[in-house]
């Protein structure tokens, strides 16, 4: 047929097959995106900040900016199988009479029983215990379900001190005192009033049902100067045998790191922006706290200022989510990452199906309910997790069952373990531990510049040559 | 230490023995010894920190931070002012400051009792769990902020910010309020609250009239996320 | 990061023993600040027409004579008081023409304090290897200021350590952390105030300077000061005269004093209180919150 000049619509609709969307008569704004604009609109009708659960979901710098040099001519790689590689972690062996020793250096990162539910809690520690490797409590204190599952467990000491107590702290095999997280450094912990249930409301020294808000601070400290004697008196009452870590989200990354050697820490987490939440503002997650990728990087110039690499040891955390990422997390001198949101994802987080008596269930009319999609859903704050990992509700949470959760644990952990070592090897280590900043190059200038290693193909490190 | 008959006492001097020395002696079995002293504290941190067992404990001196800290079941007399945190995370138990108590004193205080007998600082029974504090004199500004269960009784005088974002926990005070914190105020005393400060007082060893009290409470407006109620944060 | 002690001795008999009495103070400050330690001592103030410059120096290969030998050639009569990496110097000539001679020719000589009563100390090490070196036991004077630190840098430097002074006279030590320095620094040096470091304590020191210059008295700046300057502090301040102490409106850094006929004390903790004479018998209290306290010599 043919094209007359006079008919623009015409002209389009020939030329163009796609649909509406991609009419380029309509034009997005930037700033203004539908993003914002919901987000405005949103404000204007509720008059109350957006709150919601997981990490910053914006494209940052990370770990996916860096690659590997492999083996070459100039570097041998491991076999596969009957050349070892080793991967037994070593953590507090600073000054505590009881260091941790742990199978793998991927760890299971603090999240609370009451952002999950206890099933997940089991799952989590039955995994942790089949790899050999730790789970850590959360802000809201020790459940019998996790102490009995997970061989070594991880007590937090946070703001809220929901829960703490010195039985519980005596029954742990390594103290977390928290400063922050990721998600939210200079933010409390946050449960809203449908998980609130009767459990978690006994736990915490709560009303059932209503909207719990957190200190940010410590109510019996502030500074490191004081945490000093914090981290003592902690030490005495257990006796000086377990390893105490102190967790920061990032942000002052190189200041933190040396003020908390000097108060004393055997370990130090930093947990970067990426790192996940079951609830907190929206203006929280995505704009307080700086990428992991930067944040390892400034914990380990810290550390080997300090003259204690080797002495105090890193856990890192914030958007690790796959082997290559806990490779790289090593090779930039961490000793260990610590994984939250990866776990959940492992249990079923954004699945469009669920366990049921052995068989797959859909559940996308509760994703439905909730406004999203499996892939989309960011509603942990609702309590209505159409997987049953994040509620506390008697229903949903038998969709996820400790065995089926404990599997999915283990076999993710496991690949996680086995990516590791297979980059390691292809590297020429037989120890993960060995892994170092020089295997790498970014792909990146601002990767480059985070983390402190050349830009592919030059010798250029942006800020250091 | 005396370890003829029955009931025996050990005694520590700080000058000679660490703490550590001591904590450790507190944690384990005791065996017939019920009383320990413990002497010449002069300003040290983290005495008597997480006693697990029915011992009386008395500090002759000052001590510093976390006197007492996660106590349990323990009977401990400070004869002496206390520094920050004095019987933070108290389980049970009996914890007696004869002097002042610095910051935080009972932080977090699940159970048990706390009695200062003149000044607590600021943010007397902080995050409070459901301890008991008795205060003889004043309490500074931001007491029983954020305080979840229990009862703080003030025979004498709070700073600004009391009650700042109150959950359950209860606060009885005789004399003047600065002010009050958010989501805090003032209601009338029932028979149950007068018959409750009278029984604290009486545990304290303190003479005053429950009558003189004034009961503060949350107003629970904080308690959901409400846009139209003007709620602070 | 730090651990903070102040002394007035109020009893003139009292005075010779200023530093025997402060040294068990700033060893017990240890564990809050175990990087680097300075001490501010006031005492009977030089005639007007002298002042007296506390100098520094790293590098304890350092060549006092030799300064010593310039000094007297460049400004004429003075004299130089040279004790390891510290000297004061005692001269009628004007502290600005030394100053602007001494970055010039010895950069690597840092002026400490600028004063008539006032003599600064500053080193890196421990609280006890610092007391000893200087031998702080045998310091006389009417009152004290002094600072324990837990460095957030590993070069530790006498820039970034406490007391900080300004102008002539006066010192500033600091527990706690300010939320707006930078700010408060770019204000001041609009004022054409300059700057030596860029620890926060000294944009507090010379904030507070910058407004007695400005004829207002201790209180009514420290007025302003709760105002203009964010964040949590305990500040121990000293005038040539004068030790006063503030505490923010959160007060979360801790402080707590001493007080007798024969003197005053502060500390950060009380067991850097617990060895002076008549402990048992003294007033001890708290401060309050955003109330100045001071004392007269």
């Amino acid at each position: 047929m043919p094209i007359k000049n006079t008919d623009p619509i015409d002209l389009q609709r020939s030329s163009n097959t796609e649909s509406d969307t991609h009419d380029s008569s309509l034009e997005e704004s930037a700033g203004f995106d539908r993003h914002t604009i919901r987000y405005i609109q949103r404000a204007a009708a509720t008059g109350l900040y957006e709150i919601r659960g997981l990490g910053a979901k914006r494209r940052v710098p990370h770990f996916d900016d860096l690659v590997f040099l492999g083996a070459s001519l100039s570097r041998y790689p491991l076999e596969g199988y009957r050349e070892k590689c080793t991967t037994t972690t070593l953590l507090g062996t600073r000054f505590a009479k009881k260091p941790i020793e742990l199978a793998i250096p991927i760890t299971i990162a603090g999240m609370s029983f009451g952002a999950l539910s206890a099933n997940v809690k089991e799952a989590l520690g039955r995994a942790a215990t089949e790899m050999g490797t730790s789970t850590t409590s959360g802000d809201g204190g020790m459940t019998a379900e996790e102490r009995r599952s997970s061989r070594t467990l991880v007590y937090q000491c946070l703001p809220s001190r929901y829960g703490f107590n010195p039985d519980d702290l005596r029954q742990a095999d390594a103290i977390e005192i928290v400063i922050g997280q990721g998600a939210k450094p200079g933010g409390g912990g946050m449960l809203l009033g449908q998980k609130i249930s009767t459990r978690v409301a006994r736990m915490r020294t709560l009303p059932e049902g209503i909207d719990q808000r957190s200190a940010c601070r410590h109510p019996d400290w502030t500074g490191p100067d004081d945490l000093v004697i914090k981290i003592k008196e902690l030490r005495e009452i257990t006796d000086w045998e377990k390893p105490v870590y102190v967790k920061m989200g990032a942000t002052r990354v190189f200041h933190d790191v040396t003020l908390a050697v000097h108060a004393g820490a055997d370990v130090v987490v930093v947990d970067g922006m990426q790192g996940g939440t079951a609830a907190t503002q929206l203006a929280f997650i995505e704009h307080v706290g700086i990428p992991t990728l930067a944040a390892v990087r400034q914990a380990v110039d810290a550390l080997e200022d300090l003259n204690v690499k080797g002495q105090v040891q890193l856990i890192v955390s914030g958007g690790i989510r796959t082997g290559a990422d806990v490779a790289k997390a090593l090779a930039l001198g961490a000793d260990a990452v610590a994984i939250g949101q990866g776990m959940l994802v492992a249990l079923g987080c954004n699945s469009s199906t669920y366990v049921q008596n052995g068989n797959h269930a859909l559940a996308l009319d509760d994703y439905h309910a909730l406004g999203t999609q499996p892939g989309y859903c960011h509603h942990c704050h609702t309590g209505r997790c159409p997987v049953g990992v994040t509620t506390q509700d008697p229903v949903l949470e038998q969709r996820l069952q400790p065995k089926v959760g404990a599997l999915r644990a283990r076999n993710y952990l496991q690949t996680l373990n086995m990516e590791l070592t297979m980059l390691a090897r292809a590297c020429g280590k037989h120890n993960v531990h060995h892994l170092e900043r020089e295997d790498m190059v970014a792909i990146t200038v601002e990767a480059a510049a985070m983390a402190g290693v050349p830009l592919a193909g030059t010798r250029w490190v942006p800020g250091l040559n | 230490m005396n370890r003829q008959g029955a009931v025996s006492a050990a005694v520590f001097d700080l000058k000679r023995t660490s703490v550590r020395e001591i904590n450790q002696f507190l944690h384990h079995p005791l065996g017939n010894v019920t009383h320990v002293t413990i002497e010449n504290p002069d300003g040290a941190h983290n005495v008597a920190v997480g006693v697990n067992q029915p011992v009386n404990i008395e500090i002759r001196g000052h001590v510093g931070y976390y006197a007492a800290g996660m106590n349990k079941h323990a009977s401990v007399q400070i004869h002496g002012n206390a520094g920050p945190g004095v019987a933070e995370n108290m389980m049970s138990g009996r914890i007696d400051v004869k002097g002042f108590a610095s910051a935080s004193a009972g932080a977090s205080a699940h159970g048990g009792l706390l009695i200062i007998r003149q000044d607590g600082g600021l943010r007397c029974g902080i995050s409070l769990k459901g301890g008991d504090i008795v205060v003889g004199g004043n309490v500074g500004s931001f007491s029983a902020f954020m305080a979840q269960a229990g009862r703080l009784v003030v025979c004498g005088d709070a700073g600004e910010a009391l009650g700042d974002s109150l959950y359950e926990a209860v606060i009885y005070v005789r004399g003047t309020i600065k002010s009050l914190g958010a989501d805090a105020r003032i209601e009338p005393m029932s028979d149950y609250d007068s018959a409750a400060v009278a029984s604290l007082l009486g545990q304290a060893g303190i003479s005053a009239s429950a009558r003189d009290f004034k009961r503060i409470a949350s107003g629970r407006t904080l308690y959901h996320w409400n846009a139209d109620a003007n709620q602070e944060y | 990061m730090c651990g903070i002690v102040g002394l007035l001795i109020k009893n003139p008999d009292l005075r010779e023993h200023l530093g025997e009495l402060m040294v068990p103070m700033l060893i017990g400050m240890t564990e809050r600040g175990s990087d680097s330690a300075g001490m501010a001592v006031f005492s009977a103030p030089v005639s007007e027409g002298d002042r007296k410059l506390s100098l520094y120096c790293t590098d304890s290969k350092f060549d006092w004579p030799k300064l010593d030998a310039s000094l007297h050639a460049r400004f004429g009569m003075l004299s130089l008081e040279i004790q390891k990496n510290h000297a004061i110097l005692q001269t009628a000539a004007k502290p600005v023409d030394i100053r602007t001679w001494l970055r010039s020719e010895y950069p690597e000589v840092h002026v400490l304090s600028i004063g008539r009563a006032i003599d600064v100390y500053k080193d890196v090490g421990l609280p006890a290897a610092i007391a000893s070196r200087y031998a702080f036991e045998t310091l006389r004077g009417t009152h004290l200021v002094g600072h324990t630190r837990m460095a957030t840098e590993s070069a530790v430097t006498p820039k970034n350590a406490h007391p900080y002074t300004a102008g002539e006279d006066w010192c500033l030590v600091h527990n706690g952390s300010l939320a707006n320095p930078h700010s408060l620094k770019r204000m001041l040096e609009k004022h054409g105030i300059q700057f030596e470091s860029d620890c926060d304590t000294e944009a507090a020191c010379r904030y507070l300077d910058w407004r007695l210059q400005g004829g207002e008295d201790l209180e009514t700046a420290l007025h302003h000061a709760f105002r203009d300057i964010d964040g949590f502090f305990t500040f121990l301040m000293g005038t040539q005269d004068k030790l006063a102490l503030v505490r923010d409106p959160f007060a979360c850094k801790p402080a707590i004093v001493a007080e007798t006929d024969e003197y005053v004390a502060i500390a950060s903790e009380f067991r850097s209180l617990a060895h002076l004479p008549n402990i048992k018998s003294a007033h001890v209290f708290e401060p309050k919150p955003a109330q100045i306290y001071s004392w007269s010599v």
